[in-house]
């Protein structure tokens, strides 16, 4: 029966070139935009290297100040408040402080490279799991020295040292010399908690520590010790704050600052204006734009699906007659549609493969390697099942109904 | 075999009301040969659908092998047609995007046959029709009189008790309607299978054992075909 169900299925694709054209596209473009989107929202959001056990980390990346009638500013916080306030929080397992990448400078044969340079404690290494293909990070000692070592990135070891030894090495950024003592995988830069393509000790820019303003160039990243304990880290982070603010009442200055994960770091930044939590907007807009995405295509495929079946009405009318109940019919029109679906998916797919492989080659975003995921492939196929029976399930059901004499007729009712 | 008891059929539009059927009684026998004649629009495809259980009729009862149908379901009727009745249609009505064979498997589609099976029935049925060298082919590519004894190999398929045959020579030219004439009387004989059909044509209806005649929904005349009329 299945079988049989395939043939004519195959068969009816064959024969109707242009539907079966324009469906297979309609499915496949759309799944492939979907793909595309959902992997960037992952290489974005999700856990990836060096920020994988994103459910036990936060990211202080902002502070906004707040003084009287409209005078607001905001920005990342300076070393001083993380270091004062921050790092001695109690709820938290580990404290890192790290500035912000900072663009260098640097010089090799005559050639400008372009760097970004972070500098960081050792908590860092700790928090964050960095991939290291050769060497080690530097530890508490280098950062009390302020020793002049450096992590560097693959690409950035490959400008410099080509296929050479680089451990051990110096390399002169921003007229510094470092020694290098590690080298990692390439962070993609919408990390930006952890991107840099050179990493050196946080107490060579200790010229910033004394600046006791509230603002200035840096980064917290907090690891609790537990998932669960999140919540209490971010009610002991409100305390800390409303302290801060009423430090000098005669200011009336509010302060806002959060630790946030990545999502809600980026639905604040971007989407509010720095205080409120706008992750539930984020996920609405979202939704509703993957769902008006999906719905044209839909609906689209729906209405070719009508016609269609409408067409192959006198043969509906066929199989009735020779013994196929409704259910029957239904059976094979949802299989028909599953069958192409799974085909548009298939596609669907190889052309997803196809666009991330370019946009990864093309380096549109740096160091990122788009893939398609496990978790990703899970949706498509989900999604194209979705489109197969919406598509399939409500024409054949509204087709199934018609009396046999009806539908030889043509199903002109 | 199928017995028709006060059948009517109205069809109500919005503005007019057609009584297609009016009060019809018949009783088709096993074994017979019936042909159905009266003028276009009498109600002679209305009153097949109904023997053929592809339409209801809006009162009276149906039964086959004395059993009112009424009360079925859905799945039961597809099964009582799948299995005791075979169709052929004016238009031929074969499914264009399958060949000669598979739409000849059609009736054994909806039974639990093994494909090889399958098969070997409707090669077998076309034997019968004399299409064994044309399996393969797609409707689209036979001649007309072709393609209804295709049809009638797949109302063969299923080997059910009774065919019913809307003008399976009504689109046919002389030479063909008598090879396909030819052919349901020898299934009628050889096999005793029940056939009632319905023609315009006086000399083929000569050719069955009763005949029925029709007019305005009503039935006028219902007489045994005797050998010395043909
Ligand atoms: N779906 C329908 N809606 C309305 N009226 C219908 C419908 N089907 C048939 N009729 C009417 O019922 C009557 C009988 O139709 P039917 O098709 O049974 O005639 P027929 O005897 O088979 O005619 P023909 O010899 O031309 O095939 C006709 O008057 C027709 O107009
Ligand atoms: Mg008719």
């Amino acid at each position: 029966m299945l079988k049989n169900y395939f043939k004519i299925a195959w068969a009816v694709l064959q024969r109707r070139k242009f539907f079966t054209f324009i469906s297979l596209f309609g499915i496949s473009f759309t799944l492939m935009v979907l793909m595309v989107v959902t992997s960037l929202f992952d290489h974005v959001f999700g856990p990836q290297m060096p920020e994988r056990g994103t459910d036990r980390l936060l990211f202080v990346n902002n502070l906004r100040e707040e003084q009287g009638e409209g005078y607001s500013s905001s920005g990342p916080p300076s070393y001083y408040f993380l270091d004062r306030y921050v790092r001695r929080m109690q709820t938290p397992e580990k404290v890192s402080i790290n500035s912000v990448f900072n663009p260098v400078n640097s010089y090799i044969h005559n050639k400008k490279l372009a760097l970004d340079i972070k500098h960081t404690d050792q908590q860092f290494w700790e928090i964050l799991d960095f991939h290291f293909l050769e060497g080690n990070p530097f530890g508490a000692l280098e950062v009390k020295n302020a020793s002049r070592v450096a992590v560097i990135n693959q690409t950035t070891r490959k400008n410099y040292f080509g296929t050479g030894p680089a451990l051990g090495q110096t390399i002169e950024v921003d007229q510094v010399k470092y020694r290098v003592i590690g080298v990692v995988e390439d962070v993609p830069v919408l990390r930006i908690q952890s991107y840099a393509d050179v990493w050196v000790p946080i107490t060579l820019k200790s010229q910033d520590f004394k600046d006791t303003g509230l603002r200035g160039g840096y980064f917290a990243t907090i690891k609790a010790r537990q998932a669960a304990d999140i919540p209490k880290i971010k009610e002991e982070y409100a305390r800390i704050i409303q302290q801060v603010s009423q430090l000098n009442p005669k200011e009336k200055k509010q302060v806002h600052s959060y630790p946030d994960t990545i999502l809600e770091s980026f639905a604040r930044n971007f989407l509010g204006s720095g205080k409120e939590d706008k992750v539930g907007f984020l996920y609405t807009m979202l939704a509703l734009a993957a769902f008006l995405f999906m719905l044209l295509p839909t609906i689209n495929l729906v209405n070719i699906n009508i016609s269609r079946i409408m067409e192959r009405a006198s043969e509906i009318g066929v199989r009735k007659a020779f013994g196929a109940s409704s259910n029957t019919i239904i059976g094979q029109f949802v299989v028909e549609n599953v069958f192409l679906t799974l085909l548009g998916g298939l596609l669907g797919f190889l052309l997803s493969a196809g666009v991330l492989a370019l946009i990864n080659d093309s380096g549109i975003i740096i160091y990122a390697q788009l893939g398609l995921n496990l978790r990703v492939f899970a949706w498509g196929l989900f999604l194209c099942l979705v489109f197969g029976l919406i598509s399939g399930v409500y024409p054949a059901f509204k087709m199934s109904r018609l009396h046999a004499v009806e539908a030889l007729r043509g199903g002109s009712k | 075999m199928i017995q028709l008891q006060d059948i009517e059929k109205v069809y109500r539009t919005k503005t007019i009301e057609t009584v297609a059927l009016n009060r019809v009684n018949l009783h088709v026998e096993r074994g017979e040969f019936v042909s159905i004649m009266g003028p276009s629009g009498c109600g002679k495809s209305t009153l097949l659908n109904i023997m053929g259980l592809l339409d209801e009729p809006t009162s009276g009862v149906v039964s086959i092998d004395g059993q009112p149908v009424k009360t079925h379901s859905d799945k039961q009727l597809a099964k009582l047609r799948n299995e005791k009745i075979g169709f052929v249609f004016q238009s031929y009505h074969l499914i264009h995007d399958l060949s000669v064979v598979d739409n000849v498997e059609l009736p054994l589609l909806y039974r639990n046959i093994s494909g090889g099976e399958r098969r070997k029935r409707a090669l077998a049925a076309l034997e019968k029709v004399g299409l064994s060298t044309r399996t393969r082919h797609f409707p689209s590519q036979l001649s007309g009189g072709q393609r209804q004894r295709v049809a009638i190999a797949r109302a063969l398929a299923g080997a059910p008790e009774i065919i019913l045959a809307d003008e399976p020579t009504g689109n046919l030219d002389s030479v063909m309607g008598e090879e396909i004439m030819e052919i349901l009387l020898r299934l009628n004989r050889e096999e005793g299978t029940t056939i009632v059909m319905v023609t315009h044509d006086e000399h083929m209806a000569h050719k069955t054992n009763r005949l029925i005649r029709f007019f305005d929904g009503q039935q006028v005349a219902d007489s045994l075909v005797l050998e010395a009329q043909i």
